[in-house]
């Protein structure tokens, strides 16, 4: 349990919003693919924390982000913080995608809406490892589309829209990426719909595949049994047993 | 110096402070926020004969001040328990309690029986209240005559402390706690969730599985308040406390209200340190208004 500043909150546009937390002491080491829990405050609203993934960790800044989009009550509030203010979170939690050994590795990381923010994070970790990741990120509108200059950091960038206002026209399960190249593994988050079709589309290429899930939780870290999605090893707790799972393990 | 010690009918507590059974684990995934000897006791997951998957996902749902749940007493069953999770959690220096449910009396009394060798468990907490479960749990809870009956039973196979859950979705709690006691309960903790109901009215749907859950967190409190303090002025055994037990404040209410010892509950989700915190308050308190026992409070309620 640590308690974290807020050094900025960027409003991303009104319904996105960037945490940039600091802390005066070492953050301790975190995964891609993990998550925190943050403590919203102490009104009858938001009584249980908000699971958050980790978007991006600047060890050099000593920095954690975390880009959230305001759904509730808990992230409208959390979407006021002011620089200075401390947050307590519990972190990290869950485990992580699988970052391959060899450097030659085919990968393709999807991400739909807020769902991109830890596929931010994995695609620096892959960097690091001398791979350069696809990223594929679809959204609604243009305006659903976040961190694209980022992410062009760490790899080449491809998009979708509904709407065609941002790339090209359609689902990301459309693209035309995915009928020209052929990878080694898949990594996905964003909304069950997409990450089922993903799923489908990996398993109808013989690709192996990961995802992420968003579970409602109350505690985070195993005790309260509230965040089970069904396996083949019967119910299992997303945040100890995920929140990463391979979609083998999934009753999909 | 002050004595926290408390006495559980066979079983002497080095504090009051326990957490409470389906909120805890087994301790050990609390290991890595708090030493757990220093709080009283544990109450582990609830268990029964068979392992069971529990009730479908969604289990839970936020509520104004609390949460509801429907987690349905997932557990790998007894035999797991005693060959898996027991020889992990044995040398924990705190007092061990295994939360015991079942759908059948049957279940209760060979379940009972399998935990009646475990050096290290000096009791069971007999959860006849649990709500989310098809068959058994709070069924044997609701009536004097079931609740009676599953005492019984139990207490002619288990030699050490039997501690009974009791259910506050009763007309009248004290009742039942005079049936148990009189069948040999060691004492007495209260209370288990209470039967509640969350709607998506966007979706028109029930947000639980199940549709209905049980209730807990400060939004519980005023309830199991009074019922432990009706229970405890009715029963001469000891009284386990719980209910939205939040901070140390909130602990000594139901130590004044009649309480020997309480557990925590929700509160360990949002703040896995709270134990401690509700520990080092209650010991405050004692000092600060010159009470040399926390036994000086126990029931200490001016009426």
């Amino acid at each position: 349990m640590l308690d974290l500043i807020v050094k900025e909150n960027k409003q991303l546009n009104n319904q996105y919003f960037l945490l940039i937390l600091g802390s005066p002491d070492e953050l301790p080491e975190m995964y891609p693919g993990q998550f925190v829990e943050v403590r919203v405050d102490n009104s009858p609203e938001t009584f249980l924390r908000r699971p958050i993934s980790i978007n991006f960790v600047d060890y050099k800044r000593n920095e954690l982000w975390l880009l959230i989009q305001i759904i509730g009550e808990g992230t409208r509030k959390l979407s006021t913080c002011k620089q200075g203010d401390l947050l307590n979170l519990l972190l990290p939690l869950g485990n992580s995608y699988t970052i391959p050994t060899n450097e030659d590795s085919k990968l393709l990381l999807v991400g739909g809406g807020v769902g991109i923010a830890p596929l931010l994070y994995l695609g620096s970790k892959l960097k690091e490892k001398g791979i350069i990741c696809d990223f594929l990120l679809g959204g609604r509108s243009k305006y659903n589309l976040l961190q694209l200059e980022e992410f062009s950091n760490f790899g080449n960038v491809f998009t979708t829209t509904e709407d065609g206002t941002y790339g090209e026209k359609g689902f990301v399960t459309n693209h035309s990426i995915l009928t020209n190249k052929k990878y080694d593994l898949i990594y996905s988050c964003g909304p069950t719909p997409m990450m089922k079709a993903v799923a489908a589309y990996a398993k109808s290429k013989n690709t192996e595949c990961e995802v992420s899930l968003e579970n409602t939780m109350a505690c985070g870290f195993g005790a309260c049994l509230c965040c089970v999605t069904d396996s083949v090893d019967g119910h299992v707790c997303v945040c100890t047993e995920g929140p990463v799972f391979n979609t083998s393990k999934l009753k999909w | 110096m002050v004595d926290l010690k408390v006495k559980l009918g066979q079983v002497e507590l080095k504090n009051p402070v326990m957490t409470a059974s389906g909120t805890f684990g087994y301790g050990t995934e609390y290991q890595d926020f708090i030493d757990l000897s220093r709080i009283g006791g544990i109450v582990v997951k609830g268990t029964t004969l068979r392992s069971r998957q529990g009730n479908a996902y969604p289990r839970m749902a936020e509520t104004p001040l609390g949460m509801l749940n429907a987690v349905g007493l997932q557990n790998k069953g007894v035999d797991y328990f005693v060959n898996n999770i027991y020889p992990t959690i044995k040398d924990f220096e705190t007092a061990i309690f295994v939360n015991v449910s079942g759908s059948t009396i049957d279940d209760y009394i060979i379940t009972a029986e399998m935990l009646n060798d475990l050096d290290r468990i000096p009791g069971i907490e007999l959860n006849i209240s649990c709500p989310n479960v098809k068959e058994g749990g709070m069924a044997f809870g609701t009536s004097c005559l079931s609740a009676s009956q599953v005492v019984r039973e139990v207490r002619k196979v288990y030699k050490k402390e039997i501690m009974v859950k009791l259910s506050p979705n009763v007309t009248d709690i004290a009742e039942i706690a005079l049936a148990v006691e009189a069948e040999g309960a060691d004492s007495i903790s209260l209370i288990n969730t209470i039967l509640g109901m969350a709607i998506n009215a966007e979706k028109r749907i029930p947000v639980l599985s199940t549709i209905t859950g049980g209730l807990s967190g400060p939004a519980v409190k005023p309830v199991a308040l009074r019922m432990v303090w009706q229970v405890a002025n009715a029963v001469k055994v000891p009284v386990i406390g719980m209910g939205g037990i939040m901070n140390a404040t909130d602990a000594i209410e139901f130590l004044l209200a009649g309480a020997s010892a309480i557990q925590i509950g929700t509160a360990n989700f949002i703040d896995p340190t709270v134990s401690i915190k509700v520990l080092e308050g209650i010991e405050d308190y004692l000092k600060r208004h010159n009470f040399s026992s926390v036994n000086d409070i126990i029931g200490a309620l001016e009426v």
